[in-house]
This record gives structure tokens, C-alpha cells and sequence, in this order.
């Protein structure tokens, strides 16, 4: 068995993948960090202070891996899933329906909604340690982007389901762009938005308009919500992240105290 | 029509044989919560926990009170209105992002205790001590991230074969479902719905949360408190935090969840969901306070002239205060801060106690806006 395991390890495949031995010296556990992409964004050490459940509650790890599951459960979803007015139900209907025990939609929906309460209480522990303050004032913008995409992925996926939960609370949410100042027209100050007794800004041009593609919540407003779901917004948020990681790196790992 | 059905079927708030006592429990809960009396009573909550911090951060403390939430719970459980809300699965969330604040919190404020604590004796705080120590990556990071990776997708797992996600009846645009609940987490929005119009509510309100945590590392300027948790070396952020974060969204979101239900009525955690209810409208506008109250006149055509009283006083709120302050009360924080952090930091705070300003008087006498301008979408 030693001898299999030791025929296995010393072959050209094995050493094209690893570089290093087993992880158990300091020179291995080093090149164990610093040779693999992904266990790269650590550093090589870190403070004892900083991997302490107490002091991160690991909620940006865990946010972090809410958006691996999601994006690993989407996918699979998007296999099975029609984004039309006539299809996106039954389709959704039919996972239900069809699939024993199935989890992929639920492990969708429980975790999307898990990732709004631990991106949100990440950025709370982050306040009440004080790690915005500098040098990682920069970190904590990059935060705030994060979490408003986090908030905006969950928003355009509620409508995906196409029943009559998704379709009234994004019009409920939506409805609300309808009075943005000057860009909406139930919102103040369009009626200032308009040359030579033409208005500028009406049902069918405002903003809200452009979020729905239409005047109410239908098939345009399912398109785009559902191309902004399923690319545009995840795109956006992985390179923030990848961002976000490599600048907690850049400003001296976890904070803890100087 | 299907929730009129569900009220047929349900047998419209099914009579429940209660004791006195659970009576008298479900009694003062609805009582309680009770929008005016749950807001007042929550911010009583956190400004008195921040205050006797040493007591409400014990080990105990926070076991009664979650045995106690469970004890309650239980029997909360078994009342058929209480029930039928708890038990949809999408609001499974909230009572875990209720559970966890609350966790949270408390361990926060346990830390930030003991922490000032040994900083006064002159000793390293709690992450100061372990902050020399220095320890690979590999093992001792990977490992706890590993196992924590573990433990939560067997739990996420165990939740998703248990719960099957909902679906309800296929898109109509033509029915309103009531109560019309945006997504959970904007639901702190909405609920500012009731004091103000949506383009304070659901535009630049929002804007400016964003645009206030953006700007928070470059207007707290105190240096202290980087790294580890206290609560004394930052009192003023730290309770602002508290009640913007705990009190403005978290707890209305709670709020919004299980106590509105149609029309956005309040309805009490034991109460049925009547489709009826109605609260009424007695809400009245600073310009009739002003000129039918105080002056005995009809109020002026001129919306301008109707509504100077309003655009005055806001003015004065947002224009003169500022200056006021940074002048007298406030002078060492401009010496400190500057003239620009100054003003962008009392700007948004002013919008965020507006938001208790407006409450407040509309519970009190029944204020409805400080400027009315229906003519131009522009209320206050
Ligand atoms: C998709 C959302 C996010 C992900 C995946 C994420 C992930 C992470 C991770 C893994 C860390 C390492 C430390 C830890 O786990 O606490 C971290 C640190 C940090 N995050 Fe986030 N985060 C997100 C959103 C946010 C938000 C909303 C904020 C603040 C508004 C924020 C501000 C910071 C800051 C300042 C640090 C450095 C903290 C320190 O050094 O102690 N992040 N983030």
C-alpha cells in the first residue's frame, strides 16, 4: 500500500500537478499556499487573532461560499428553466413536481436568501471592529458595491419563478422608481423635464420603464431580469470579489489590533 | 379570490379556547407590538442595553433570553394566526437573521466589554494578545474553513429536504394580491412607506444609506478601535451603527414580516389577517396646522404660500442647523474634522433623523407632511 502510494507520488503526473511534498513541514506548508491559485488569496501566515470564529464569524467566507453554491445551483437550474411568460412557471412547476427529493431549488432559494443575512451581518462585524478604518477604507467601498449587488442578484432572481409572489413584490419594488426625482413621472420635478409643451418624461419612457421594458411587469422586464440574474450581476460581483480578497491581502490580512 | 378563499376555509380567524393566561399573553403581545409602542419599546431596548452593557453582555443573560424566545415560541406556535405566518417557508430567513442579530450582538457586546475592561488595567485586549502569534495557513486556516464548509452544506441540505420551496399560483397581472410585500429584505423600505412618500422612501433614502456607508471610513476619524471590539473607544459610532442597523432595518424588517399584513394594517402576532380592517386616515398637513389651526383662514391657493410654513422650517433644518451647530455645540468637531467632512457628515445625519423626527410626529399629531405639494409629487 506505502508502496503504491509512494509509486503514485513519485510519478511525472502527480509532480506536474503538486510541486511540493506533503504539508506538514514549514517549506511544504508554504509552497502548499503560495503554489495553488486559490489558496493564494491567503496568506502564507496569518494572525491568530484573525481566524478566530469570534472575531470574523467567518461571515465573509461564508458569504463567499453562498455565491459558490449559487452559482454551482443556478447553473443546474438554468438547464431546465425558460425564461417566457409561458414557460418560466411550468418550468419551475415541473422541478417541483417531477423531481424526488429534489434540492436544487431549494438549496437556490434557502441560500440566496442566507446570503443577504451574512453578507449583512459580515458588514456588521466589520463595522463594530472598526476595519474600515484605514488602510482599508478602499476594502470597504469595494463592501458596499458587494452588497448592493448581493441585494440586486436576490432582486432580479425573485421574478424568475413567474408566479404571483415574484410578479407583485417586484412591481411593489419597482413601483418606487416611478417617483425618482426627475427621471420618473409621478416623481418630482418631471414635470420641469420638458421643452416647448412636450414632456420629457412620462409612463413610457421613465426609468421605470427602462428597468421593466414595458409600462407593468411582463415578458420584457422577465428577459432582462433574467439575463442581469444569470450574468450580468454574478460577472460583476466575482470581480469585485476577486478584488475585495486580494485587497484584504494588499492592507495587511484580517484586521487586529496594531 | 384565492385569499378570500383561504378566509373561507380557515373559517375567518377560527375561535381559540385560550386560559386566562395565554389570553393574557396574546393580549398584551398584540398590545405590544403595536407599531408606535414596538418602535419606542425597541429603542428603549438598545439605548438600555448599550447602557448596562456589563450586565446584558453575560453568558446567562443571553441564555434566559433565548430560552425564553423558545419557551414563548412554543407556545406561540400552537395559536393558529401566529402559526399560519410562521410556517411559510420563506419567512424560515427571518427568523434566523432574527436569531443571529441578537447573537451577534451580544457576543459583540461581550467582547467590547471585556475588552475595555483590560484595556483600563493596562493590559493587550483580547485580539491584541493573540495578534503576536503568528500560525500557518495550512493547517490551522484551511482546516476551520474546510469544516465549516462541511457543517453548513450538510445543515443546507438537511433545510432544503425538509422545506420544499413555495410556489404559488401562476403570474396574473390583473389580480393585487393583499397584502403586496416587496422582497423581505426591502421590506424596512416599505415600511418607511407609511411616513413618507416614495420618492423619499424608495429613492433617496436608499441612495443615501449607500452613499452614507461609502463615506464612513472618511468621516469617522478616530483612530481608535481598528482591529478588535469596545465598546468605550467609539461610543458614538457604535450606538449610531446599533440603532441605524439593529432598529431602522433589522427590526423592520421583523416588523414588516409577521406584524403587516393587508393593506399594510398592523396586525398583532395572535391576530387574524382580516382582509377589513381598516385603519383610519386622521393624518393632517403642517400647512392646515398652520394656517386653519393657528390663523383661524383657508389655506392659500399659492402652493408656495400654502406650503411656506413647511419649506421654512426645512430650511431651517437642513440649511441653517448646520452651520448653527458647527458654530456653537459642535465647534471642536469642525475644528476636527474640517469644513467639508463637516457638512457631508451633518447632511446625512439629518436625513436619518428625519426619519425618527417624522415618526415621532406623526404619533403624536398626526402630521401627515411638512410639505404637501401633490401638484409636483413633492411631499415632505
Ligand atoms: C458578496 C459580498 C462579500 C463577500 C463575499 C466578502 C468576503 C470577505 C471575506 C472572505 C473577508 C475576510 C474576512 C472575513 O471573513 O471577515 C472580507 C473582509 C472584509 N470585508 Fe467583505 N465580503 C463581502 C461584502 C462586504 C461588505 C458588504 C463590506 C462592508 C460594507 C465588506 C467589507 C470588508 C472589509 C473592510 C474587510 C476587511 C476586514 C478585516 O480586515 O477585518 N465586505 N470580506
Amino acid at each position: 500500500m506505502t508502496k503504491l502510494f509512494n509509486y503514485i507520488r513519485e510519478s511525472q503526473i502527480w509532480k506536474s500537478v503538486f510541486r511540493h511534498g506533503y504539508p506538514d513541514t514549514p517549506r511544504n506548508r508554504t509552497l502548499a499556499v503560495l503554489s495553488n491559485v486559490f489558496l493564494h488569496l491567503h496568506p502564507v501566515k496569518v494572525r491568530r487573532s484573525g481566524i478566530r470564529l469570534s472575531y470574523t464569524w467567518c461571515m465573509g467566507g461564508l458569504t463567499f461560499f453562498l455565491f459558490l453554491i449559487l452559482t454551482l445551483t443556478g447553473l443546474l437550474l438554468m438547464f431546465y428553466y425558460r425564461p417566457t411568460a409561458d414557460k418560466a412557471y411550468e418550468d419551475i412547476f415541473a422541478l417541483r413536481e417531477h423531481v424526488p427529493i429534489g434540492v436544487m431549488r431549494e438549496m437556490h432559494r434557502w441560500g440566496a436568501h442566507l446570503m443577504v443575512i451574512s453578507v449583512w451581518l459580515h458588514m456588521y462585524r466589520v463595522f463594530l471592529t472598526g476595519s474600515y478604518k484605514p488602510p482599508r477604507e478602499f476594502n470597504w467601498n469595494v463592501g458596499v458595491i458587494l452588497l448592493v449587488l448581493t441585494l440586486l442578484l436576490s432582486f432580479t432572481g425573485y421574478l424568475l419563478p413567474w408566479d404571483q409572489l415574484a410578479v407583485w413584490a417586484i412591481t411593489v419594488g419597482t413601483n418606487m422608481a416611478r417617483a425618482t426625482p426627475f427621471l420618473g413621472h409621478e416623481g418630482p420635478g418631471a414635470a420641469l423635464v420638458s421643452f416647448g409643451g412636450i414632456d420629457f418624461i412620462h409612463a413610457g419612457d421613465d426609468v421605470r420603464f427602462g428597468l421593466l421594458a414595458g409600462r407593468f411587469v411582463g415578458e420584457g422586464a422577465l428577459l432582462r431580469f433574467y439575463v442581469l440574474h444569470c450574468v450580468g450581476f454574478p460577472l460583476i460581483a466575482a470581480t469585485l470579489m476577486a478584488v475585495h480578497f486580494w485587497r484584504v491581502r494588499k492592507d495587511g490580512g484580517i484586521s487586529g489590533p496594531l | 379570490m384565492h385569499l378570500a378563499l383561504a378566509t373561507l376555509l380557515g373559517g375567518g380567524g377560527a375561535p381559540v379556547n385560550d386560559g386566562p393566561i395565554a389570553a393574557g399573553i396574546k393580549n398584551f403581545s398584540n398590545w405590544l407590538t403595536e407599531p408606535t409602542r414596538y418602535s419606542v419599546a425597541s429603542i428603549l431596548a438598545v439605548v438600555g442595553i448599550l447602557y448596562f452593557r456589563k450586565f446584558f453582555s453575560q453568558v446567562w443573560v443571553v441564555t434566559a433570553f433565548f430560552a425564553l424566545s423558545t419557551a414563548y415560541f412554543v407556545f406561540a406556535f400552537q395559536d393558529p394566526n401566529f402559526n399560519a405566518i410562521i410556517t411559510k417557508p420563506d419567512n424560515v430567513p427571518i427568523v434566523i437573521l432574527f436569531v443571529t442579530v441578537i447573537f451577534f450582538s451580544w457576543l459583540s457586546l461581550r467582547r467590547a466589554v471585556i475588552n475595555d475592561e483590560r484595556t483600563k488595567r493596562g493590559e493587550p485586549t483580547l485580539e491584541g494578545e493573540l495578534a503576536k502569534q503568528k500560525v500557518f495557513t495550512w493547517p490551522d486556516l484551511v482546516y476551520s474553513e474546510l469544516i465549516c464548509l462541511i457543517l453548513f452544506t450538510a445543515g443546507m441540505l438537511v433545510w432544503s429536504i425538509l422545506i420544499t420551496a413555495p410556489i404559488e399560483e401562476p403570474a396574473a397581472t390583473a389580480r393585487t394580491p393583499n397584502p403586496s410585500k416587496a422582497p423581505w429584505y426591502f421590506l424596512g423600505l416599505q415600511e418607511l412607506l407609511v411616513y413618507f412618500d416614495p420618492w423619499l422612501a424608495g429613492v433617496v433614502l436608499p441612495s443615501f444609506i449607500v452613499v452614507g456607508l461609502c463615506a464612513i471610513p472618511y468621516l469617522d476619524l478616530n483612530p481608535k478601535g481598528n482591529g478588535y471590539y469596545t465598546f468605550e473607544e467609539r461610543p458614538f459610532a457604535i450606538a449610531f451603527f446599533w440603532v441605524g442597523f439593529l432598529l431602522f432595518w433589522v427590526s423592520f424588517v421583523i416588523l414588516g414580516t409577521f406584524l403587516r399584513g393587508p393593506n399594510w394594517s398592523f396586525f398583532g402576532p395572535f391576530e387574524f389577517w382580516d382582509l377589513h380592517k381598516l385603519e383610519p386616515m386622521v393624518n393632517v398637513d403642517l400647512s392646515t396646522y398652520f394656517w386653519v389651526e393657528l390663523l383661524d383662514k383657508p389655506r392659500p391657493d399659492n402652493p408656495f404660500v400654502r406650503e411656506a410654513p413647511g419649506i421654512v422650517a426645512l430650511i431651517g433644518y437642513f440649511l441653517v442647523l448646520p452651520p448653527l451647530l458647527g458654530k456653537t455645540v459642535m465647534k471642536k468637531m469642525v475644528e476636527e474634522m474640517g469644513m467639508v467632512r463637516f457638512n457631508v457628515f451633518m447632511h446625512l445625519f439629518l436625513w436619518f433623523a428625519l426619519i425618527p423626527v417624522k415618526m415621532g410626529l406623526r404619533w403624536t399629531v398626526n402630521l401627515k407632511y411638512f410639505i404637501g405639494m401633490p401638484e409636483y409629487f413633492f411631499n415632505v
